[in-house]
């Protein structure tokens, strides 16, 4: 996987042009009546699917976000009511579900946050420098930059000891403890495989198991693994005095016995990609370390990670964008509880959804893809085109 | 490429405290991973006394096992359901996923191989076009007449101003827009898709989960096979072209024999995806379509959740996909990992 085997991507028509020969430019050029007719005979139909079950729905659904849903005589009706669901989730009656009740955070609380406020200006400031001062890109990173700190800020505002964390910062907790948890486990796995052992296919068969199990299975799975009472592991509970104790009626403990089962899940996921990136760098790199003396710590850290960073960097998109989905888990094994401690955004959608209050459950689905579309742009934008190159 | 290695050096060689230590470690993980299936196994066959009355972990030493849920499930009263479920997860998952396939193999090759340059003020103006349409709709007008006259108006429309804007899209817009699409909350689009099926009479049928699931698992088709096709030297295709094939000979007798691996792991996993998805079908199905994550969340009634029937329906669902998984396992780290590393 050297850099030098790559071969020009289409994609990019400036850096094609310098590397590829004459001739594949020639091939990808549409020019004949045939190659038009087999251009649009390939790609229209996944085109035709996609606009009619995304963007026409999204459409609808961007209206109902703007709208109330009321049963009238002979039916229901769908009345325009302007940016009112959005305002009562940011401002309104569901501020306190929907992002938490905020408190003046600890001092803890300050100091993390002053920490990664001054980091993000570092960052920003640096990237302003590299860029030599365009304007274009300066007005995206400093919209980031307060997108970020706004976020940042409520995480550790409704985090703080008066405060309570909304369906936004569990959702966000969710994703980002259980994709780092999630990367630490499978590589550490993907490390331990590749070492010179027995074995080896039967590992990896193991350890793909929980990735094919339906989210629900696994949800029910886990309310019976974690239950204190008749839960395989009661022994344990007993002996540490937690006989009785529910994990659901304490907020972190119920937060917790979700996390698990989603590591419990896509662990796998990262593991078998991230073993075949480790499978597949390159092994003179290695040799030399190790015959230079280094030992496996350094070998890993200076040679390994740096060229499995490309994959990690895919991986973490991945999982960001399917883990902001979460709600099979939550909805299963806690139904939310306790109060909304567990609730996911998506989970909140569905139940808004449930109680036929689609105006506010399309705003909060819109909600949340904004979060992910402008998290992920800024993923790509800012981390992801250092490592990997362009999306 | 590990294996040369390990013949060519000893240096990578563990000692023996190292690997006992590895070996502890991993057969750690396997436990985690094996525990929870081990403990579906026992209570699928335990009475809901034995569940109920605390842990018994080993089957004829703690407890007396029985085969009361299995027969519940398979022959017994729920087995009518269990039968008509399957079949519809059967059917729906691997239809759906080959469609996907099909289409979405397609659409990337396409990205890769072909320049399109859409122009954006067309595609702007027809956005537009069908927001009026829609806003026409539910306003009250007739859908054929709103329909007839939002193309109308996007024909004018791209005769007159659309020539004027001269910026055009490229093929990582089109192909970040499709990808795009998985960032949708399936929440966001459910309601609206209800509709549509409902319209269309399709509600509570195998075809309208078929074509949601569908339009779900294309983006990730695009996006794992996009990457896969940059790796294919693109000269094997131009000497084709040379020698007279066309665009769609050139797919079939060369692009897709070169990318199986590929091809396998994204089947494989957008199966499972179908396989194993919930909320949409929840939304979708009524009696008659329903699949089998749902017979296993309808097992929480209201005297609580069946834990021993639950598991029995878990278990009768991995069982498909794992033998599919051991089967293909060997093509799943090479077909994503070309498409995660690019190149």
């Amino acid at each position: 996987m050297a850099p030098d085997q790559n071969i020009p991507e289409s994609s990019q028509p400036a850096k094609s042009e310098v590397t590829a020969a004459p001739q594949a430019s020639q091939f990808l050029r549409v020019t004949s009546r045939a190659d038009r007719t087999a251009s649009s005979v390939f790609i229209m139909p996944s085109v035709l699917v996609v606009l009619l079950l995304a963007i026409f729905p999204l459409i609808i659904s961007l209206y109902l976000s703007l709208s109330r849903f009321k049963f009238v005589k002979g039916g229901f009706e769908i009345k325009f009511v302007g940016l009112a669901n959005f305002h009562k989730l940011f401002f309104g009656s569901e501020q306190k579900h929907f992002l938490g009740v905020l408190a003046v955070p600890s001092v803890v609380g300050w100091m993390v946050f002053g920490s990664v406020i001054g980091l993000l200006i570092y960052a920003l400031f640096r990237g302003f420098i590299q860029r030599r001062f365009k304007a274009r890109s300066l007005i995206g990173n400093i919209l980031v930059f307060f997108f970020l700190t706004a976020l940042i800020w409520l995480i550790i505002a409704s985090l703080a000891p008066q405060g309570r964390p909304g369906t936004t910062v569990v959702t966000l907790l969710y994703v980002y403890i259980d994709i780092f948890i999630q990367y630490c486990i499978g590589l550490s796995l993907a490390l331990l495989v590749t070492q010179q052992i027995r074995f080896r296919r039967f590992f990896r068969v193991i350890y793909l198991i929980p990735m094919m199990i339906t989210p629900v299975g696994i949800a029910y799975m886990f309310r019976m693994l974690v239950d204190t009472d008749k839960g395989p592991f009661q022994p344990i509970w007993q002996a540490l005095g937690l006989g009785l104790f529910s994990w659901v009626s304490n907020p972190w403990g119920a937060r917790a016995a979700i996390m698990l089962g989603d590591i419990w899940q896509w662990t796998p996921f990262m593991f078998i990609v991230l073993l075949a990136a480790i499978e597949g760098q390159s092994v003179e790199l290695l040799e030399a370390a190790y015959v230079d003396g280094s030992n496996r710590w350094q070998a890993f850290w200076h040679i390994t990670f740096p060229q499995i960073l490309p994959v990690t960097s895919t991986l973490v998109l991945i999982r960001m964008i399917e883990a902001f989905k979460i709600v099979d888990l939550p909805n299963i094994m806690t139904n939310g509880g306790p109060g909304t401690a567990t609730e996911s955004l998506t989970l909140q959608a569905f139940i808004t959804w449930r109680s036929l209050d689609l105006g506010t459950s399309a705003a909060i689905a819109y909600t949340l893809l904004f979060l992910v579309t402008f998290i992920g742009i800024s993923y790509v934008s800012l981390i992801r085109s250092r490592v990997a190159g362009e999306l | 490429m590990l294996k040369s290695l390990f013949i060519r050096r000893s240096l990578f060689e563990p000692s023996i405290g190292e690997k006992t230590i590895i070996y502890l470690l991993l057969i750690g993980w396997t436990i985690v991973v094996l525990f929870p299936i081990y403990w579906l196994v026992v209570t699928s066959f335990k009475l809901p006394i034995d569940v109920n009355t605390g842990p018994f972990y080993i089957p004829f030493v703690d407890y007396t096992p029985s085969l009361h849920a299995w027969e519940y499930i398979l022959v017994g009263d729920l087995a009518n359901d269990t039968r008509r479920n399957f079949l519809n997860t059967l059917t729906v998952a691997p239809t759906s996923a080959a469609i996907a396939l099909l289409l979405g193999t397609a659409a990337a090759y396409a990205l890769i191989r072909f320049e399109y340059r859409p122009r954006l003020g067309s595609i702007l103006s027809f956005i537009l076009c069908l927001i009026f349409a829609i806003f026409a709709i539910t306003l009250g007008a007739p859908w054929q007449i709103s329909l007839g006259a939002m193309l109308a108006l996007f024909i004018v429309i791209l005769l007159t101003i659309g020539r004027r804007f001269k910026r055009s899209l490229k093929n990582n817009d089109i192909a970040f827009w499709l990808i795009s699409q998985r960032m949708l909350p399936p929440v966001a689009v459910v309601i609206p898709i209800y509709i549509l099926f409902q319209r269309m009479a399709l509600l509570d049928t195998r075809t309208a989960l078929v074509i949601t699931y569908v339009a779900v698992n294309l983006p990730i088709v695009v996006w794992l096979m996009r990457d896969y096709f940059q790796t294919i030297p693109i000269e094997l295709e131009e000497c084709a072209a040379i020698d007279g094939a066309s665009r769609y000979r050139i797919f079939r007798s060369i692009v897709i024999p070169l990318s199986v691996p590929g091809l396998v792991a994204t089947f494989l996993f957008i199966l499972v995806f179908a396989w194993n998805e919930y909320l949409l079908a929840l939304f979708l199905s009524g009696a008659k379509s329903q699949t089998l994550p749902l017979t296993i969340a309808a097992q929480n009634a209201t005297r609580g959740p069946q834990w021993w029937y639950m598991s029995v329906l878990i278990l009768i669902m991995i069982v498909p996909v794992i033998i599919i998984a051991i089967l293909l396992e060997r093509y799943i780290a090479r077909g994503l990992l070309v498409g995660a590393v690019k190149g």
